[in-house]
């Protein structure tokens, strides 16, 4: 039975692809989103079967469809492995994905091409689950590199703009480059551990090398260059602002809900090679870290509602990679699916707030909607609660306090600051974001005119639904999946818990009032320190991120246009091509020679003879 | 026999085409076609038949033979002989042949008999080269499928861009293959000299050469006379040089049998002749066969990067791909020379598939400049979502055949050569600046010209579906393939694995 709502809920989506694609756009909107929202809906509660079954006592399951690759011992299988962890994530993928394509009939109504945008929505919901489904690395990375393929195509799903293109092209790339890791990563695996099977490499790993291993640090350290690029952390991270080039829903499922968390989960799930390479485990934490600081800061100085929720994004992904630092597993998983909840949330109710803007997105020309947008600020409201982690009633609250308590626990006051640093930032700019949108007076008329969504089903639903989840509520129907992983360091006492709770609780309220000062009171102290001097300096480095995309641009970007510049004429080619010029010098010599006038004819064979005739006397041996 | 008639048909087909000119313009395409479809057919039918395991010793590892006298006072034989690895390989003839013959349908419009001639007697050719054992027939064949080529892009081609001519880019072609051929036969004749020496008698018998003891000193130069002919033809950089005019002035036919097959007779030639003629210089050879491989991979993927003409882009990309077959077949390793195999296969199905679809292109806007295409996916239906899969196969989404083929290759060549692995997998992210490349700037973007344009009738799409089928078909489950050339590549490994202690050794000084 398992087996069968397993492979209900990944056929599922890939029907709905199939169907649309193959369609051909003959289907027309109406039917083209019926099918795309149909399949999600039928694959999570296909989904909603197997955790049930799982609860019911049918435990972990892992079954083979068939052997996809035999050659000695080189046996990869397009196998599925369900398990706790599994199964959370499809509950993510599929439960959130369902409202998000719901919303997306809405979002997207009435725009040509949406059975393309279904079909490739499905198809992201597919590959992604191939990604947490997959019993072997190799499986895991088709599901890796589909979910990639499908961000790109959706972030420059309006093609017609070059813009969306490029960062749809940066986007595939940067992650792509990352991807390379990974794949050395598995060549090291199963070059020294002989199979590619999930379990088995964690059993073998454990065998193989002992902690510390170099080859165990080196196999980690390249699993994390994946993981870098997925989640967008530092330093692979610049795709991720950029990516928001796409419809609002993908931004939702793929950049904030599933996709961006697939370092996490890939890291969770080996958590075996972790363990044995520790300074790989603390370089997580300590990037985690450092992302989670660089993106609030940025977030701080943006203008564009969808760059602050990207950076915003980042930053929570920080707390995950944080939390995977200090050994912390579930605590990244608990945040990673409250995150899913909240900035699904946010996402959508930015996406409700710019269709009825007509498609105004940045908070200059914003502001007064709380009026005119009720349900859309309502969902700012909850989703920036659980993002700021408000304490008790938010979901956030819950995940974010585990991770503190964890790194407290674990020892890790570097890391334990960073934490307590990003959660004030986050306040501020969360505050921020929803002044500028929804307080103070309208910036245009594209604003002053914003036409709300009426839709019950396909708008309110939606929001709804994922605003209860991003309360308290959506925190206490996670399962927590302490059994399958490593004993975390928050479990081996208790010591200091409570005194953490106070001190995240207060850096929450300090950073609300703060912010409220900031932003209300001192409004206009701010804007003069921000339009000059270090103040301007400041607004400029955070609004550019820090300057990553101008330094990659230097380094790498130009250098390879120069490259490519430089050998567009195949250079190679070229030299070998000097046979064919001389062979043709030659002959313009030799056919001048020949010119049909006989007193040159005359003239050659005199100094000919002459010079044999020279060669012959002054030469060894001759009379002279 | 079944053999002989598999070689023979072609080149009768070929002739009753060109007759059949007379009767009417569709006569010698159905006629083409049709013997295409035959030679498909019955290799179908010899590998649903066959057996393919590793034969154990003594037995002959051939599923087919036939011989016969041809002229005995030099040894000379005809003699042909099929296993697995030249099964699939004349399959694929069969395949991508009846594509060649779908896809000249409208393109060609003048003496279409004899266009049907040239093509069917390349594909004779080919079908030559896979079957050959004797090697003075191998050289025969070898040079029999240029001259029909030659007349293909001279006669039928496209004149291009930047004051590229179309015979020009022929007689490059020529040139170029004609000269290493020149020098294989140098080294077919010197094996066949000294094995005369030895014995007092003269043979061309590939299984009897096999057996030569070759002078040290003179070993490493035959070695090299087989490695270069292949090399052009492959092609290795920086050997490369008519590949990119050829395959952007060649009609799409011939782009599709040149990327299709005739790069893979290259492949074939190594593993079949220069491999077990020459084990032991093959495997001192191999770290310089790696590096060219991965001079190959950057240097067709950078160039790739580069290019304006849709055609020409491919044809880089091809460099680039044949890369990772080079280093495959000197790696040593089973799983690398299956991976290989599955490639090369994966390779005649993507790159001929995007050559179609950059001619069907061609009749609609008349140009391969990408310059003046872009935001074509508004205006034409399902050729550009064809043109993703196949960008997709060809920078190695996994579920394609390609992913199947390059990755095999990596984990395969890891353990002996880390550092070429290594360095081979920065082609992954080339090659996704060029897929890409090629669909941002064809199909995304601002629309260069207004207007619909004509989505594809039922020929090509059935042509696109079949080859994208099977590039998926590959992709997820390869087993059949490989098994049937499992036998083919435990050979070879066995062959390198007498000369392994000193190719590990050798491998070892490129980490």
């Amino acid at each position: 039975m398992m087996e069968l709502a397993v492979t209900l809920s990944f056929v599922m989506p890939l029907v709905g692809t199939l169907v649309l694609a193959l369609s051909g756009g003959r289907l027309g909107p109406k039917v083209g989103s019926v099918i795309g929202v149909a399949s999600i809906g039928i694959a999570a509660l296909a989904t909603a079967w197997a955790i049930a079954l799982y609860a019911g006592g049918d435990g972990a399951v892992r079954f083979t469809l068939w052997t996809w690759i035999q050659v000695g011992a080189f046996q990869p299988t397009i196998g599925l492995a369900v398990d706790g962890l599994a199964l959370v994530m499809m509950a993510v993928i599929t439960g959130v994905g369902f409202f998000i394509h719901l919303f997306a009939v809405w979002y997207m109504g009435g725009e040509a091409g949406v059975t393309r945008f279904f079909a490739w929505m499905n198809l992201f919901v597919f590959s992604m689950l191939m990604l947490v489904l997959g019993d072997n690395l190799l499986l895991l990375f088709l599901g890796w590199e589909g979910v990639g393929l499908c961000s790109y195509l959706l972030i420059g799903y309006y093609y017609q703009d070059s813009a969306n293109g490029r960062a749809a092209f940066k986007a595939f790339l940067v992650t792509r480059i990352g991807d390379v890791f990974l794949a050395l990563g598995l060549f090291l695996i199963f070059r020294d551990l002989g199979t590619l099977d999930i379990q088995q490499v964690m059993v073998r790993a454990a065998e193989v090398w002992s902690v510390g291993d170099p080859t165990a640090t080196l196999v980690a350290l390249l699993v994390l260059g994946g993981a870098l690029g997925k989640s967008a952390q530092v330093p692979l991270h610049t795709w991720l602002p950029d990516a928001m080039a796409g419809p609002t829903p993908v931004s939702a499922l793929i950049h904030a809900a599933t996709m961006v968390t697939a370092g996490v989960y890939l890291i969770a799930r080996l958590n075996g090679v972790f363990l044995l390479a520790p300074e790989a485990l603390w370089l997580v934490g300590v990037i985690g870290a450092v992302s989670l600081l660089l993106a609030a800061f940025a977030a701080l100085a943006q203008t564009d509602i969808k760059r602050v929720l990207a950076y915003s994004t980042m930053s929570q992904i920080g707390y995950m990679f944080l939390a995977l630092g200090v050994g912390a597993f579930d605590a990244a998983i608990f945040h990673l699916v409250t995150h899913a909840f909240f900035k699904a949330l946010l996402f959508l109710s930015a996406g409700a707030v710019i269709t009825s803007c007509h498609h105004e997105q940045d908070m200059a020309n914003l502001g007064g909607l709380r009026k005119r947008l009720p349900v859309a600020y309502a969902g700012f409201l909850v989703g920036g609660s659980a993002l700021v982690a408000l304490p008790l009633v938010t979901a956030g609250f819950y995940s974010k306090d585990e991770i503190l308590w964890q790194a407290m626990a674990a020892d890790a006051q570097g890391l334990l600051l960073a934490g307590l640093l990003g959660a004030f930032l986050t306040c501020l700019y969360t505050v921020r974001l929803i002044l500028r949108t929804f307080h103070g007076d309208c910036g245009s008329d594209k604003a002053r005119n914003a036409e709300p969504g009426t839709q019950l089903l396909t708008h309110h639903l939606p929001l709804a639904v994922l605003a209860v989840l991003s309360t308290f509520v959506g925190a206490m129907l996670y399962p927590h999946l302490g059994g399958l992983f490593p004993v975390a360091p928050g479990e081996r006492t208790e010591a200091g818990h409570t005194l953490l709770q106070l001190l995240a609780t207060g850096t929450v309220i300090a950073g609300l009032a703060v912010s409220g000062w900031l932003f209300v009171k001192r409004r206009e102290w701010l804007r003069q320190q921000v339009s000059a001097g270090p103040g301007a300096f400041l607004w400029k480095l955070w609004h550019r991120a820090w300057g990553f995309d101008a330094l990659y641009d230097r380094l790498l970007v130009r250098p390879w246009h120069l490259l490519v510049r430089m050998l567009r004429h195949d250079l190679i080619n070229l030299t070998i091509n000097l046979v064919a010029v001389l062979a043709r010098l030659l002959n313009s010599g030799l056919v001048r020679a020949q010119n049909g006038r006989t007193r040159s004819y005359a003239t050659a064979m005199i100094l000919g003879a002459t010079l044999i005739l020279l060669a012959l006397t002054i030469g060894p041996g001759g009379v002279a | 026999m079944i053999l002989v008639w598999l070689i023979v048909i072609p080149f009768l087909g070929g002739l009753l085409c060109w007759q059949a000119d007379r009767w009417s313009e569709q006569a010698p395409r159905w006629i083409a076609l049709g013997t295409m479809l035959f030679v498909l057919v019955i290799s179908l039918v010899l590998w649903a038949a066959g057996d393919f395991a590793l034969p154990s010793g003594g037995e002959t590892p051939w599923l087919l033979e036939w011989r016969t006298d041809w002229i005995p006072r030099f040894g000379i034989e005809i003699h042909l002989a099929m296993d697995g690895l030249s099964l699939i390989l004349v399959a694929l003839t069969g395949f991508l042949g009846a594509l060649a013959v779908l896809c000249s349908w409208r393109e060609i419009g003048q003496r279409i008999g004899f266009f049907h001639l040239n093509l069917l007697w390349i594909l004779g050719g080919v079908v030559g080269v896979f079957l050959a054992l004797d090697l003075f027939l191998f050289f025969l064949f070898w040079e029999m499928m240029l001259v029909p080529m030659y007349f293909l892009i001279a006669l039928w081609g496209h004149s291009g861009s930047a004051g590229q001519t179309r015979i020009r880019a022929a007689t490059r072609f020529f040139i170029y293959t004609q000269a290493s051929g020149l020098l294989m036969l140098v080294a077919i004749l010197a094996l066949v000299f000294i094995h005369f020496g030895n014995t007092g008698e003269f043979s061309f018998s590939y299984e009897v050469l096999l057996k030569t003891e070759v002078p040290e000193a003179i070993a490493p130069w035959l070695m090299l006379g087989f490695f270069v002919a292949f090399a052009v033809k492959l092609p290795v950089v920086p050997f490369h040089g008519w590949l990119p005019d050829a395959h952007a002035q060649a009609p799409t036919a011939g782009s599709v049998d040149l990327a299709g097959i005739l790069l893979k007779t290259a492949a074939y030639g190594m593993l079949r002749f220069a491999l077990p003629l020459f084990p032991e210089e093959s495997a001192a050879f191999a770290p310089v066969a790696m590096v060219l491989g991965l001079v190959g991979i950057v240097y067709g993927a950078v160039l790739a990067c580069g290019q304006q003409d849709i055609k020409r882009l491919i044809a880089y990309t091809s460099i680039s791909h044949m890369g990772f077959v080079l280093i495959a077949i000197y790696s040593g390793s089973e799983l690398a020379i299956q991976g290989a195999v599955v490639l090369m296969v994966a390779h005649a199905f993507s790159s001929a598939g995007l050559f179609i679809l950059s001619g069907q292109l061609y009749e609609r806007i008349h140009t391969r400049d990408m310059r003046i295409m872009g935001g074509l996916w508004g205006r034409i239906p399902t050729l550009p979502g064809f043109t993703l899969c196949f960008v997709a196969a060809s920078l190695g989404m996994p579920a394609t055949a390609n992913f199947v083929g390059e990755f095999m290759i990596l984990f395969g060549t890891f353990p002996t050569a880390p550092v070429v692995v290594i360095i081979a997998s920065t082609g992954l992210v080339m090659a996704a600046i060029y897929s890409l490349i090629l669909m941002q700037r064809v199909h995304f973007g601002p629309a260069y010209r207004d207007g619909a344009l004509a989505g594809p009738d039922w020929r090509e799409y059935g042509m696109m579906l079949a080859l994208l089928a099977l590039v998926l078909l590959i992709g997820l489950y390869p087993q059949p393939l490989l098994d049937t050339t499992a036998g083919m590549s435990g050979r070879v490994v066995e062959l390198f694995a007498g000369p392994a202690q000193s190719l590990a050794e050798t491998a070892g000084e490129v980490r």
